[in-house]
């Protein structure tokens, strides 16, 4: 028997494993398969779809298959990660995971790694079948590109609700949760025109307030101008980038405090 | 940092083990798990209601040895071991794991832990759920390797590890949950009702295991509501009742050193005037039970007058069942 002293594990190492576990779960998950089958069959069949519409088909297939990555990438988002945490506690696995030499804050990194890779995989797959029918009409399926990571971004955000919600309720109420955040950050332009109607007083301070902390995904909506092949202000989608991933990474900071304070009955 | 391994049954004399590695900042002579004053409720539903489920618990575990917590059901076994874990946070007074709190994540490098009725990964084979756990505590992947087949073997799973963990018992299951709780050779074992869903001969195998494991410098602490088995392996146990520790104390001076009487099978002609206490008769065969040594003079002195016959004389000592069932039927006025 070998009685040699292992070193401590390195947080990230303890992030790995997680995340490692994670997405084997997801992947051996079948909700995945169907919704991932279902948007890529909506993504073969946009051709179809751009026949029966007026304008130019190929617009209409991006348009078609850009919108379908985004929903659903959503809807695997809002699956997906609505449970992660709930499960675990509800079927008490946690208790032999954090009787580990793992800190809370890791769990909640590793579940949302482990998510993000699915999201990521599930994207790669998704956009390689709007590029393969872009491709087969002698379209260039690259200026999608600058879209698709900034839907990965939004989903990350997404993500990082999702995990929120689920460190704190259950699937449904999570899931609720969740979509409310997806609507509300689609809609965060409305809250400021709510705001210049109300003019002054508690409800414009409320719209003001909750547009300046709600997530704009407007700003991570590139599909409109990828779509027509408008242009862009320069750096935007970096800018874009960096905003979304700030924005998860404060919603991620408040589930790993969430989660440090809970006891586990 | 390392605990014993789990091998061949050593010698029954457990060596000193020293506590060293990076959270090892305890001496050998320390407590391995001390609880002071200990105390944890829960509230009810929407917040209404509290229940205490600890009251000022005090508790040492010394190294080496094997402690049982024992207790009916809502006593307070698995809040104690969960308290222990950092599985939840107390309300008042403290618990040192290795002279550290349990929140410290360095510390539970050293345990290794069995909820109670486990339920693992359905999507998981258990040789990738003992992988998992290994990356979680920093194995190499040939170690994980080596590691989890070992773990496997000596819970009696061997070649059984690519089955999915959907597919098994619940007995089998368990046998899994003590494979990950030995995977890393830990120094303190913590088992909440390990024998709870297994066959006798899976309790067998389990208390087998705990020996070997203690045997070897581990100590052991588990809880459980089956005396009998702790009777077999613990050298310490305390008993909890409502949140209350009740009694606690060596296992041999709580029951077994205390002779509480004499039984004594014999042949009288008038078993009715003898002293004691006939408690069982068949025609002039009686067994008669007498308080102390002074009354089994007395009986054996009588016996002999009237030309009885004594068949045997059986001290009778107090069983762990017998001080379980007098401390949980008194009333709480009564406790400590």
């Amino acid at each position: 028997m070998s009685g040699e002293v292992a070193a401590p594990p390195s947080p990230l190492a303890a992030i790995r494993a997680i995340a490692l576990n994670t997405f084997r779960e997801a992947i051996r998950d079948r909700i995945l398969y169907l919704l991932l089958a279902f948007a890529l069959g909506v993504i073969a069949v946009s051709r179809l779809l751009s026949l029966l519409t007026v304008g130019s088909e190929e617009k209409i297939i991006k348009d078609v298959g850009l919108s379908a990555i985004s929903l659903f990438g959503v809807l695997t988002t809002v699956f997906v990660g609505t449970s992660l945490v709930f499960k675990e506690v509800e079927r008490r696995t946690i208790y032999t995971l954090l009787a580990n030499p793992v800190a809370r804050w890791q769990f909640i990194g590793g579940k949302f790694a482990g998510l993000l890779a699915v999201l990521a995989l599930n994207l790669g797959l998704m956009s390689a079948v709007l590029g393969a029918v872009l491709l087969l009409r002698d379209e260039s399926p690259w200026p999608l590109v600058p879209a698709i990571a900034l839907i990965l971004v939004e989903l990350a955000v997404i993500a990082a609700f999702a995990l929120l919600f689920s460190s704190l309720t259950n699937p449904i109420l999570a899931a609720l949760g969740t979509f409310a955040v997806y609507v509300a950050g689609h809609l965060s332009w409305s809250l400021r025109l709510l705001a210049d109607k109300v003019g002054s007083g508690l409800g414009a301070v409320l719209c003001e307030g909750l547009y300046r902390v709600l997530p704009n995904f407007d700003y991570l909506d590139l599909k409109a101008s990828a779509v027509h092949g408008l242009p862009r202000p320069p750096g935007l989608v970096p800018a874009a980038a960096a905003y979304g991933l700030a924005y998860a990474f404060v919603v991620l900071v408040v589930a790993c405090f969430a989660f440090q304070r809970r006891d586990f009955k | 940092m390392r605990g014993p391994t789990i091998g061949p049954p050593p010698p029954a004399a457990p060596p000193a083990r020293p506590a060293s590695g990076p959270a090892g900042a305890a001496t050998a002579a320390d407590p391995v798990l001390l609880l002071r004053r200990l105390r944890k409720g829960f509230k009810g539903h929407l917040g209404l209601g509290h229940r205490q489920a600890l009251e000022s618990l005090d508790l040492e575990l010394r190294r080496g040895e094997c402690f049982g917590l024992l207790g009916p059901n809502g006593a307070g076994k698995t809040t104690t071991l969960k308290l222990v874990i950092g599985l939840l946070r107390p309300d008042a007074g403290e618990v040192r794991l290795f002279g550290r709190s349990p929140a410290d994540a360095r510390t539970r490098a050293r345990i290794g832990y069995l909820p109670e009725n486990p339920y693992f990964y359905d999507h998981l084979t258990a040789e990738e759920f003992l992988d998992f756990y290994g990356r979680l505590r920093g194995l190499a992947a040939a170690e994980r390797r080596t590691r989890s087949a070992r773990a496997l073997r000596r819970v009696g799973l061997e070649g059984r590890g690519r089955v999915a963990l959907r597919k098994l018992s619940k007995g089998t299951i368990q046998r899994v949950g003590l494979a990950q709780a030995i995977q890393h050779d830990p120094e303190l074992l913590i088992l909440d009702e390990p024998m709870s869903g297994l066959d006798p001969i899976g309790r067998r195998e389990v208390r087998d295991l705990i020996l070997e494991f203690r045997a070897a410098g581990g100590t052991v602490l588990f809880s459980s509501h089956i005396l009998q088995d702790a009777e077999m392996i613990c050298d310490r146990v305390a008993i909890l009742d409502r949140g209350c520790l009740r009694s606690a104390g060596r296992l041999d001076e709580l029951v077994s050193s205390r002779i509480e009487g004499y039984e004594v099978t014999l042949r009288s002609a008038h078993p009715a005037t003898l002293p004691g206490t006939v408690v069982a008769r068949d025609g002039e065969h009686c067994l008669v039970r007498v308080a102390d040594l002074q009354e089994l003079g007395r009986l054996l002195a009588a016996a002999t007058e009237e030309r009885g016959e004594v068949t045997s004389i059986w001290p009778k000592r107090r069983t762990l069942e017998d001080l379980f069932l007098r401390e949980i039927g008194r009333p709480p006025e009564e406790r400590r």
